[in-house]
This record gives C-alpha cells, structure tokens and sequence, in this order.
C-alpha cells in the first residue's frame, strides 16, 4: 500500500459554489467546495436525495456555470475550454433516458463519436475501431445489432456507458448509472466501471444511492449532505474518522465499525411483539 | 433500393396527377399537350399547362416540407407525435395570415393577390408560425413532460384560433368567405408564374434541413447528451426555428393550414427505412411527402367536376398511422 504510487490528480475543484442564479439572488447548493479527482479511480459520490449531487455533477460536466470558485481539469479552467475540446475531455450518463425508435445499438455507441466526425456525421476507419474496442471493452459485442428499445434497463446502461467510452475522454461522470438495475446488473456494472477506470487510466466518478455497493468497490467517496457539507476521502480514512457513520447512521441503520459498511438495526423490527400474540409459540 | 422505389413512385404519381383531374381529358390528348406541345392555344392545354401542372409541383413540394418539418418537430421535442398543426405552429401561420386577408382585405390566397399582397401574407404566415414555435420551445424548457407539452401546443392552437374566429367576426362576409375556402387547404393556390419563387423557398428550407442531419441525429439522445457531445443547443434550436418555420409558413401561406401530412408521414417513413439515422430519413420525408402530396391531391380531383378540400382528405391517410404509432407503443409497454 505505502509503495503505491501517488495517483494523478485529473479534476481540480477549489472553493466551488454550485447552485442556480436567477433574478431574486443566488441559490446555493453546494459552497466552498474542494476536492480532487485521480486519474485511474474510481470515485463514488454519496449522499441522500435532495444533497445537491446532480447539480455538482451538471457542473462539474459544464452544463452549469459554477456560482464561483472554479474547476480545473488538469490545470486547465473548465470555463476556457471550447465546445468540441470539452466533449473530448469529460463523456457523461444521464439518468435521462432518450428516445430511440429504430436505432441499433452500434448506431448509438457511434453517437458517441461526434466530437470527431466531419459535418455529416460521416466515419472514419478510427471511429469505426473506437466504437468496435468501445463494444468489446463492455462487453456487448453480441448487442451490436439489437434494437436500443429491445434492451434490458441494464443492457441499456451498459450500451450508455459504451457511447462514453467511444467518446474517449480522460473523465467519465455518470449520475446514478445503477438506479433502476436489478441486484446482479448493479453489482456488474460497478465491477465494470471500477476495472474500467483502473485498467484504461480513466477518472470515472458517479453518484449512487447503493451505498454498500460503492463503499467495497471504490477507490474514493465523496459524501454529500446539504447540513454536513462535503466530505471527501477512501472508505478506510472516512471510516476511521468516523464521517461515514455520522452521515448516514440514522434509526434503523447501524454502522459496523469492523467492515465499514452499513446494518439494518435488527432492533428496530416491531414484527416480533404486540401485533399478533397467537402467532407467538 | 428503396429510395429508387419511392422516386420511380413518386414520378409515375406526378404524371398520374397530369393526365387525370377533375374534367375528363382522354390520355393521348394530355400526352400530346406534354410532349408534342399540341393545342398552342386551346382551353385543354390551359387546364394541363396551367392548372394541373402547377398543382402536381405544388403538391410535390407541399408536401415534402410539411414531412421534413414534421419529422425535425419529432426530433427536437422528442416526441413521436409532434407535427406543424398539432404543436398550433400552423394556427400561428394561420393567424397571421388571417390578420393579413381580414385586415388588409382582397381577395381569397396568395395566388390571387399582388407582389406585395402575397408578400405580405407570406410574411404573415412566416412571424405567426415562428412566434408560436419559439412559444414552444419557451415552453419545453419547462415541461419536460412530453404529453403537457403537446396538450400546451393544443391549446396555444385554440387560442389562436379563438383570435381568428373574432377576426372573422369583425371582417366583412367576402373576407370571412375567402379565409374559409383558403382555411380548407389546397393544392392550386400557386398559379405557373409563382411556382419558381415558391420551389425557391421551399427549396431553402429544405437545404437548411439537409445541412443539420448531425445535429439532429444527436439530439435524438436528449439536450444533456448533445450539448456534452459539444452540440451548440442554443444555435440548435434557432436554425430549427427558421428551418421549420420556412417550411410551415411558405406552405400554408399558398396552400392553407394542411393537417396531418407533417404528422404522420414521418412515420410511414420510418416505417419504411427502419432507421432513426437522418442522413437517410430526410431524404426519405422528402420523396415520401412528395409521394403523399401527389396522392392527395389525386384523392382531391378524383370525383367528377368538384375538387375537394385538402383536409377533408388527408386525415384519411393521417390518422390511421398515427393510430398505428400508438397502438404499437401501447403494445410494447404492455
């Protein structure tokens, strides 16, 4: 561990405010922010609904101005990147989902590929290898023809994750990309990402509501809570600073010291008394 | 393949549209006018040279736009049924127009009025549509439900509709006539020597659309994705403005509000290409409209010595594909 070299830092942010301005004055989400992203890891942000993660990550991908402070993508200014430098630098996936009749699946991953294609839209011979090593890197080579509205929701996600890929930015933010999967889709897809991020040198960064998931399968936390703030740190330095428990220990849920996850508080169950006796023999 | 299918169609329907009409012309007399420039100065080639010809160009082009204008709505609201006349795009034509011929007075379209009269009501016609269209787009910033935005562009329709019933009210019974007849859609409101500067500007719009295939393809994933694929949605946004509201206006200044050929076209498109990719389905909405135009209109001149109104015909075609669209996304959502 001690021999670990020092990750690249990709993202910068300082002092970041996120929020939305309009004429009554500003609102603010988010103040004072600051953190880094590494290159090759992969960061979960955590927090509950309404902690202001899909505005942070609007920002972070450029969708919104920040209120201040800034965001420097390895040195560079968020605010001074042009159009097509930016969508070859930070690829998104949205919780947005988009509306697809009779798009294959290849057509969709080569959407991806914008950024670099002339005016028509037309390919190149290194468009059409992106979006083949984009296809065989997730997985879903065998998807390549499907129809995008005949996937499953978690097929769907690993073909939006593709389209990023094909994209081939340095950064990948995706805004809740397990929401909605079954258990064994949501497990796959972090393990895909998490290898992803480590075997291609990608700073990938994600919000998720799977806490306990994203806690053993992440190099990096971020957690989020509009009183707390923001805390940032891997799971064994925001365990043992006990920041962990104390932004999400409420009734009914138990930290464990031991693996730094998270219990149900058996406790809490009413079944065991009072509501049938009969039942109890 | 299919595209040489939909032109070889469209060409025998355009010559359909020569040789039958509303009066009974035997074919070799029509072939003979054509080809051999037979009859220099008889009524029948009047009627074939001037009458029928333009109204097949007309319904050719009319049609086109309305499609290519209808499929770029689809796309740009994301919605499968969002069409020119559905959205009030064309009521906003409609009204300016209306302000123009109840107002300024005269006679009954386009084709009857002078240079600047028709000037005057095509740009009636082209400030209505795109008020309307920037209405919506205003709008679909905020609704980001699909059906709230189509029930919004409903209602925006009746309220301009509202506005040009009192517009009739408050004109005289010659101007409420001839807003009626125009109101009921048609094919032969371009008469031959307003055709080029019709083909022109239709033509334009065309172009414009043709020049937007990768923008369009793109926002097909939603604005979020487009503008990370380094989609300038603003700039989007403004060329669909004056793209769509080139098309809508320019046909509904010369041929009336047309209902459903904008709407449901595109569908029988995709259903023929079975592509979402635009870089074949606007060349496709383009033959196709044509296609559909040359058949309504045929449907129109059918009956004998009556030709009837445009939009008493193009439901017929209309609204059993749009049945189908729903239907078949009912089906799959079980």
């Amino acid at each position: 561990m001690i021999d670990k070299p020092m990750p690249q830092e990709q993202i910068r942010v300082v002092d970041l405010t996120t929020g939305y301005r309009n004429s009554k004055g500003d609102k603010e989400v988010t103040t004072k922010l600051t953190a880094s992203l590494y290159a090759g890891e992969l960061t979960c942000l955590l927090g509950p609904n309404g902690a202001g993660k899909s505005t942070l990550l609007r920002t972070l991908a450029g969708f919104q101005k920040p209120l201040s402070g800034s965001i420097e993508i390895t040195g560079k200014n968020i605010m001074d990147f042009r159009g097509k430098e930016l969508s070859r630098t930070i690829g998104v996936v949205l919780t947005e989902k988009p509306l697809l009749e009779n798009m294959d699946v290849e057509t969709l991953v080569g959407l991806g590929r914008a950024p670099y294609t002339d005016f028509w839209g037309r390919f190149s011979k290194e468009d059409r290898e992106a979006v083949d090593k984009s296809l065989a890197m997730i997985g879903i080579e065998s998807l390549r023809h499907r129809m995008v509205q005949s996937l499953s929701d978690g097929e769907r996600q690993k073909v939006m994750i593709a389209k990023a890929f094909a994209q081939e930015t340095p950064v990948i933010f995706l805004d809740e990309p397990t929401a909605f999967l079954d258990y064994p889709s949501k497990v796959e897809i972090l393990l895909l990402l998490y290898n992803l991020a480590h075997s291609m040198e990608k700073t990938i960064f994600l919000s998720t509501h799977d806490l306990d998931m994203a806690l053993q399968l992440t190099d990096r936390v971020w957690l989020m809570d509009k009183k707390l703030g923001v805390r940032t740190g891997t799971h064994r330095e925001l365990t043992e600073s006990g920041d962990l428990e104390r932004y999400f220990q409420r009734p009914g849920i138990r930290f464990d010291k031991e693996t730094g996850l998270f219990k149900i508080d058996r406790d809490c169950r009413q079944g065991d008394f009072g509501l049938s006796p009969s039942a109890q023999s | 393949m299919r595209f040489i299918i939909l032109a070889i169609l469209t060409g025998a329907l355009f010559l359909l549209n020569l040789f039958v009409g509303s009066v009974d012309i035997p074919a070799g007399e029509v072939a003979d006018i054509l080809f051999n420039g037979a009859d220099p100065d008889g009524p029948l080639r009047f009627i074939v040279i001037n009458s029928r010809l333009p109204q097949a160009i007309t319904a050719v082009l009319a049609g086109a736009a309305l499609t290519v204008s209808g499929l770029m709505l689809q796309t740009a609201f994301r919605n499968p049924l969002a069409g020119p006349s559905i959205l009030g795009i064309t009521s906003g034509s409609s009204l300016g127009v209306a302000f123009v011929i109840l107002f300024l007075g005269g006679s009954v379209s386009a084709a009857g009025y002078s240079w600047g009269g028709y000037m005057a009501i095509l740009i009636g016609s082209f400030v209505g549509s795109v008020a309307i269209m920037g209405l919506l787009l205003l709008f679909s910033m905020w609704l980001k439900n699909d059906l709230m935005l189509l029930i919004a562009g409903i209602m925006v329709g009746y309220l301009t509709s509202s506005v040009i019933t009192l517009l009739n009210y408050l004109s005289t019974a010659e101007g409420v006539h001839g807003y009626a007849m125009w109101g009921m859609g048609n094919f032969n409101g371009v008469a031959l020597g307003q055709i080029p500067i019709f083909a022109i500007a239709i033509s334009a719009g065309l172009i414009l659309s043709i020049l937007m295939v990768k923008p369009l393809n793109i926002i097909l994933l939603g604005e979020n994705y487009a503008l990370n694929l380094g989609i300038r949605m603003q700039w989007v946004r403004n060329m669909l403005l004056v793209t769509t509201g080139i098309l809508t206006s320019v046909v509904t200044a010369f041929c009336g509000p047309i209902s459903f050929i904008g709407l449901a076209v595109p569908h029988i498109v995709r259903m023929i290409f079975r592509v979402s990719d635009h870089r074949v389905i606007i060349p496709g909405c383009i033959l196709t409209g044509g296609l559909v135009g040359l058949v309504c209109n045929l449907l129109c001149v059918l009956p004998e010595n009556i030709v009837l109104p445009l939009n008493g015909v193009t439901p017929l075609i209309g609204v059993p594909v749009i049945l189908y669209v729903i239907f078949k996304e009912r089906f799959r959502k079980r």
